[in-house]
């Protein structure tokens, strides 16, 4: 008990100290989406991106999402120059890529590191909805089968929060055989008795869904996530249910 | 020999859009009369063993020259009747289940599985939802990526999506020249990019999604030619054909060890996705 207390004001101080130095996460008053009430900032971050008044779990940005649960608010980020080569020379994508990019600071959908919880050395991965609906692409799959094959020769636990709007669509056939690698990454991973851990957030849909996200030993998620294979949008236009 | 390679279509001569229009062709064979020209002795299996038989998807011990192997594939049925009761090939989480019970009775008894797969994608409605149609998918493509017999996976007609991808983790992935391969259908793909599916046609040419596009993208290893219009139009020509091949990648194959073909296959895929490095600042 008295393990769980410390761990919790660990990670308020290091919630604190992001504050402090203005690293803290960026949430502008808001308006929470499912009860109505105008948020505060801080009250936001200190209930850790839960609404306060009705449970309802905000969207985190991906590296916020691994401070908040790493020891001291700390990790090591991994291949945080990967970006994709437009494999498709699908039109304005790059453009759109490049915005992105400065807009979060990251390579692509998908953060990396190794950090650690409760004193173990874990490898983390959170997906990033700001970024193309956390889509999968070469650089999300290729980032993740990274860390994946990392995990499985330093044998360490392995958490993935998923969100993803699915398969990047400006990378076709490539985002598709991303479910292939990844899925495989985990088989390796799992017969070397790795435990994986999969945490589904708002929304994880798609080829996110139908590959590594369902692999895990314990599935988690969100309360009121959006979990399927086929998006709202898909059903509706191929069956019309 | 000669009579058939009269036959061919010139390449390059036809749209995306044509492609797509010619995998769909409703004469185009399926996996049933694909499985009838090319093996013999075929014992179907049926049902997930669990709850249900989905006959979208179809699959059995057969022989293949005399040698004993796997086939399953997506059957899209061949009259309106059958076509509803495949849901038009498109198959739900108990056909994927079935799919995996049959690959792993095939590694069992040491077949090679060979996989046919003409789907538009998997069943996307509610209750495949509520049966957990991501989960069964994305388990069959993590058993198949780590099975130790060789497996061969064709491309015959439509392949979409994760419903397709499922049973085409092969050690060998080979396309039928007018077949297509995408991430989604081009309705799909348009109603989710554009949220208009009726630009489908235009899709189909920003989706690269017609067997020389794969080939040039390492996706796939090889093109079987179809004879001239499409498959439909003589498929006893396209048999030969594939018949042809799939001797010659079986041949190769059963050379490896089960380690070798596990490894092999985890390594074509491992290697599909090229990345960069950016310099200075994200």
């Amino acid at each position: 008990m008295a393990g769980i207390l410390a761990e919790r004001r660990n990670r308020l101080l290091a919630l604190k100290k992001m504050r402090q130095q203005g690293t803290a996460p960026a949430v502008e008053e808001k308006t929470c989406p499912s009860c109505g009430r105008v948020l505060h900032d801080d009250d936001l971050v200190n209930n850790q991106f839960v609404c306060p008044y009705c449970g309802h779990h905000f969207a985190i940005p991906a590296r916020d999402r691994i401070k908040m649960i790493a020891d001291d608010g700390q990790f090591r980020e991994l291949d945080v120059a990967l970006v994709s080569t437009d494999p498709l020379e699908f039109p304005d994508y790059p453009d759109k890529l490049a915005k992105l990019r400065s807009k979060t600071r990251q390579g692509d959908a998908i953060v990396t590191g190794i950090a650690k919880i409760g004193g173990v050395r874990v490898a983390v991965a959170a997906l990033d909805t700001r970024f193309l609906m956390a889509s999968m692409g070469a650089v999300v799959g290729e980032k993740l089968t990274r860390l994946i094959e990392r995990a499985t020769k330093q044998h360490l636990p392995l958490i993935v929060f998923s969100a993803s709007g699915g398969a990047r669509m400006q990378e076709g056939i490539i985002s598709l055989m991303q479910m292939a690698k990844t899925s495989a990454a985990i088989q390796r991973f799992s017969d070397k008795g790795g435990l994986y851990i999969s945490v589904l957030t708002h929304p994880t849909t798609g080829g996110v869904t139908a590959s590594f996200a369902s692999l895990g030993d314990i599935m988690l998620a969100e309360p009121g996530a959006l979990i399927g294979f086929a998006g709202p949008r898909v059903i509706e236009q191929t069956i019309g249910e | 020999m000669s009579d058939k390679t009269d036959t061919l279509a010139p390449v390059d001569v036809l749209t995306a859009a044509q492609r797509v229009a010619i995998a769909r062709h409703p004469g185009r064979p399926g996996v049933a009369e694909i499985i009838d020209a090319l093996f013999t002795d075929f014992f179907e299996q049926r049902g997930d063993r669990s709850s249900t038989d989905d006959p979208s998807i179809m699959g059995g011990i057969a022989r293949f020259h005399g040698r004993p192997v796997t086939v399953l594939g997506n059957r899209k049925g061949a009259d309106i009747e059958e076509r509803v009761a495949c849901n038009f090939g498109m198959a739900s989480p108990e056909g994927y289940r079935k799919a995996q019970r049959i690959m792993l009775a095939a590694q069992k008894f040491g077949r090679p599985i060979l996989t046919f797969v003409d789907t538009s994608g998997a069943y996307p409605g509610l209750e495949a939802e509520e049966h957990g149609q991501g989960e069964a998918i994305a388990r069959s493509i993590e058993l198949m990526s780590s099975l130790t017999v060789p497996v061969i996976s064709v491309i015959c007609g439509e392949g979409g999506s994760g419903g397709a991808l499922a049973l085409a983790v092969g050690n060998r992935v080979i396309m039928l020249e007018n077949a297509v391969y995408s991430v989604l259908s081009p309705e799909g793909f348009a109603s989710i990019l554009w949220k208009d599916s009726s630009r489908a046609d235009e899709a189909c040419e920003v989706m690269k999604l017609t067997a020389d596009d794969l080939l040039e993208l390492g996706i796939i290893d090889g093109i079987i030619p179809e004879p001239a219009g499409g498959a439909h139009e003589n498929a006893t020509a396209l048999f030969q054909v594939l018949d042809t091949q799939l001797t010659r990648e079986l041949e190769a194959l059963s050379k490896m060890s089960p380690t070798a073909l596990a490894n092999d296959r985890y390594r074509k895929f491992r290697a599909m996705g090229a990345t960069a490095v950016k310099r200075g600042r994200i």
